[in-house]
């Protein structure tokens, strides 16, 4: 059911921008009151979201370890998995969120005749994940050339870079490539793993079909449908140096390129897709494993009914007594 | 202890199961109680010993569960209230994008095949509930949006399912953001707790544990009944006569137990074990009978409970006027007093940093909570050649060593065990990778599950572990399972007699003690367990 109402959401989301500008030519609200609303929305939203769990307390401190502590000099300490100070904690972090460390531990468990249970590594998700994560990035800085001028040196020299083998005209990108197959990839796991099909839900297709269509709608204007990118970058430094334009025949593809964009912004802070600032939150990750030498204060800590010594005794004297156990009163 | 078993299908029967989810949505799935798969209810007598709400009689086969009249209002505010106490829980309500890494990471999935047993969705049993009261796209879009509405078949889901995690965190070491499923669990089970939904075999135990100091209900006098017993067993074996200092005052050292280890066999060993490596150290240290219980059901039961049982250990320390706190072998107990104890009832600054009287060594890395495992402590000593060892007498075991959940993945106590084992027996075999360290699976019966009549999904549980106990016994021949657990210690017994028969199941300090050459000690002809030591099964026979 979650699939195919995701599906059809974002077919309608593209019907949408061929009726208001395709059809009755509504260019300036899908060029600049939709942009501006959508960035505003995921501003406030993702501030809105990463405060509220930021101000909620962290009582515990619960990593969760997966290496050797810190006990004796003579054993040696594992300070990425098991990080006992702040360095280790940041190292550990930076692996989790740049390379996806943990995911690179999975593993598949397989029932054999025996019965035995069996344990394979397995990287695809891992590879998938990392592959679509960091395409993305690339992508978005590739973009920056249309909102800067001077467009600054990392921008060209990534771009550079993705297009070295110079395939077609204009160049096809790499990223392009990955992104899609990652994307692919990623959603057709879902289907096809029984487990996976059976937990998912309309939020984790709905991202999926929305940044599919995002990124098929930027190859398709780029290599099929072309837009005219003066215009483009007219439209884009103008919204971002709040005096934006209206411009006519940009083609409608952008538009539709734009609205999926717009819609992945307004829908991010309500979504899922807000594990990219969770993730930094997460108490089993980012605090140290020094609990023993370092007191955590619990900033709700409040006193509990619990059984004292005196009402302990008051219950056992005469028992204790009786076999020479000491006693506080006689 | 050995368990009945019989009731229990054989393994290749046990085992035909499918890990494909039926064609059915999950929500659509009502909960089954089928006998063998949980856990009796918390009678009343325990509950209102505690204080606790909703004391009754009942059964979770029974269509009314006696809820309060309110049960919806107080889950709601006992939901919205843990979400604005705990960042923990709001985080693992909103981000995980389930991507099902750790589905088959846990023991009950892949021996149950259930899939309400995968992690992901045992959190979401849970969080369908969080998205139709607390989020805006879940109380529009309902069921689309992966939203509940809040009924009596989601308590009684709650109840089975939140009762067949046994807290181990293993999911939480594959989880791309650290999601915890124990804290899940734990948050679960508080808010059943409100409506009066506990099983027994974790209440009875902390109803006992808050009146008597231990979770068996053992009395003063009957605790050092019990020490001078083995006192006396080990005065048989050894020749030597020990002292069993008791709520001693001016002591060093104040040790704590989990009560398994002086009940039941084979705990009763690793706890002679322990009381023969002090005695040879002459270390002046004390038995509590207040604080007889390092153990703490608290854990499986709320936050809350964690702290009112816990509390007795420091104030047990400051009465007795002792330095510092030693700790036995024990999982969730290390649990508690890494990861909680200082927290909850800290700071201990009546207490001294803890330092070896034999070596000298400052733990440093237990500065501010002032206690010390009993493995850190004795792997010094066996670092500083202070013990005499002759791990000989351990030939004729072959070895491998369960990590427990908790010491592995909330504390990261990994290699002192280890050391500690080498330095004892001579035939040490590691399980695969994949089933040890931050790997390790469950025993099964974590967490309050270990009772008789959650044996079949035990069983099932404790299969990752018992296949891989399998495997070496096949590879190695290894007959002996070391733990340093007081849980394991009863629950990997049945798990072993059932998936790899042969293998017993011993705590560390039971081989220390079989290896410790004791000054003044006549020649020993069998170990701890009256089985006659390599070498002297023939004078055995004599």
């Amino acid at each position: 059911m979650g699939l195919w109402f995701s599906l059809f959401t974002v077919v309608i989301l593209v019907l949408f921008v061929f009726m208001g500008v395709g059809v009755v030519g509504l260019n300036s609200l899908f060029g600049i009151v939709i942009p501006y609303a959508a960035l505003l929305v995921f501003l406030v939203g993702v501030v809105y979201r990463v405060g509220k769990w930021a101000r909620a307390p962290v009582p515990f401190r619960i990593p969760t370890t997966c290496g050797q502590q810190k006990s004796h000099p003579w054993i040696k300490a594992n300070n990425l998995e098991s990080p006992y100070n702040t360095l280790g904690v940041i190292v550990r972090m930076a692996l989790e969120v740049l390379l996806f460390r943990s995911l690179f531990r999975n593993t598949r468990a397989e029932l054999r005749d025996g019965p035995r249970v069996v344990y394979g590594g397995t990287k695809w998700l891992w590879l998938a994940g990392l592959a679509f994560h960091w395409s993305f990035l690339l992508i978005l800085i590739r973009h920056l050339r249309f909102f800067t001028e001077p467009i600054p040196f990392f921008v060209n020299l990534f771009e550079s870079m993705d297009g070295l083998f110079e395939i077609g005209v204009p160049t096809l990108y790499m990223t392009d490539i990955i992104i899609l197959l990652a994307v692919t990839y990623l959603f057709l796991r879902r289907v096809v793993i029984p487990q996976i099909r059976y937990i998912s839900l309309a939020a984790d297709y709905f991202p999926l079909f929305l940044i599919l269509g995002v990124v098929l709608s930027g190859v398709l204007m780029r290599h099929f449908y072309k837009v005219d990118i003066f215009k483009v970058k007219e439209l884009a430094t103008g919204l971002f140096s709040f005096h934006p334009v209206v411009t006519e025949g940009i083609g409608l593809a952008f538009y539709i390129h734009l609205f999926l964009v717009c819609t992945l912004l307004a829908y991010f802070p309500f979504s899922k897709l807000m594990h990219m600032g969770g993730v930094f939150l997460s108490p089993t990750r980012n605090l140290a494993n020094n609990n023993r030498m370092r007191r955590h204060v619990n900033p709700w800590n409040y006193p509990v009914k619990v059984h004292t010594y005196e009402e302990y005794e008051d219950e056992f004297r005469e028992k204790m007594k009786a076999v020479g156990l000491p006693v506080e009163k006689e | 202890m050995s368990e009945d078993l019989s009731n229990v299908p054989k393994p290749d029967e046990l085992m035909r199961i499918e890990h494909k989810p039926p064609r059915k949505g999950w929500m659509d799935v009502p909960v089954d109680f089928k006998p063998g798969t949980y856990s009796y209810p918390a009678k009343a007598k325990n509950l209102k010993i505690l204080d606790m709400p909703n004391p009754r009689e009942w059964s979770p086969t029974d269509e009314d569960w006696k809820l309060p009249e309110n049960w919806k209002e107080i889950v709601r505010e006992g939901f919205k209230d843990r979400l604005d106490k705990y960042r923990s829980f709001q985080l693992f309500m909103d981000i995980c994008v389930r991507c099902g890494a750790c589905a088959d990471k846990c023991h009950f999935f892949i021996g149950s095949g259930d899939p309400k047993n995968m992690p992901v969705l045992r959190a979401e049993l849970m969080r369908s509930v969080y998205r139709k009261e607390f989020t805006t796209s879940g109380k529009i879009f309902g069921k689309l949006a992966g939203a509940r509405e809040l009924t009596t078949d989601v308590i009684k889901e709650w109840f089975y399912y939140f009762y067949q995690c046994t807290e181990c965190r293993r999911c939480s070491v594959f989880c791309p953001y650290g999601i915890d499923t124990a804290e899940i669990t734990m948050m679960g089970r508080e808010l059943l707790h409100l409506l009066g939904c506990g099983i027994n075999w974790a209440m009875e135990p902390v109803a006992n544990c808050f009146r008597t100091g231990n979770h068996l209900g053992i009395q003063p006098h009957g605790f050092k009944d019990t020490l001078e017993f083995f006192a006396d067993d080990i005065e048989d074996l050894t020749g030597i006569k020990i002292n069993v200092p008791l709520n001693k005052k001016g002591a060093d050292i104040l040790f704590v137990v989990p009560s398994g280890d002086y009940f039941g066999d084979p705990g009763t060993y690793t706890c002679m074990g322990y009381m023969m490596l002090f005695h040879e150290l002459g270390l002046n240290y004390t038995w509590s009978t207040y604080a007889s219980e390092g153990g703490n059901f608290g854990l499986f039961t709320s936050h809350e409970m964690i702290k009112r049982l816990n509390a007795k250990i420091y104030a047990e320390a400051k009465r007795l006027g002792v330095k510092w706190i030693l700790g036995g072998e024990c999982g969730h107990m290390w649990r508690v007093m890494h990861q909680y104890m200082d927290t909850m009832n800290g700071p201990a600054d009546f207490l001294e940093v803890p330092t070896s009287p034999i070596t000298g060594t400052r733990f440093e890395n237990a500065k501010s909570t002032k206690m010390v495992h009993i493995t850190e402590f004795t792997s010094d000593l066996m670092k500083h050649n202070k013990l005499r060892l002759d791990p000989g007498r351990n030939d004729n075991l072959i070895v491998t060593f369960h990590d427990s959940c908790n010491p592995a993945r909330a504390m990261g106590l990994i290699e002192e065990p280890r050391y500690v084992i080498r330095k004892v027996c001579n035939h040490f075999h590691e399980m695969p990778e994949n089933t040890i360290k931050e790997q390790t699976f469950c025993c099964g019966g974590g967490a309050g599950l270990g009772n008789d009549e959650n044996m079949e999904m035990r069983l099932r549980g404790g299969f990752p572990r018992g296949n891989a106990v399998r495997h070496v016994q096949e590879k190695y021949g290894v007959n002996r399972l070391a733990c340093v657990c007081a849980i394991d210690r009863a629950t990997l017994v049945p798990v072993c007699d059932y998936w790899a028969p042969g293998v017993e199941v011993t705590g560390v300090h039971e081989m220390v003690a079989n290896a410790l050459v004791m000054k003044g000690e006549k020649e020993r002809t069998t170990d701890l367990r009256g089985e006659p030591l390599p070498g002297k099964e023939e004078v055995e026979d004599e």
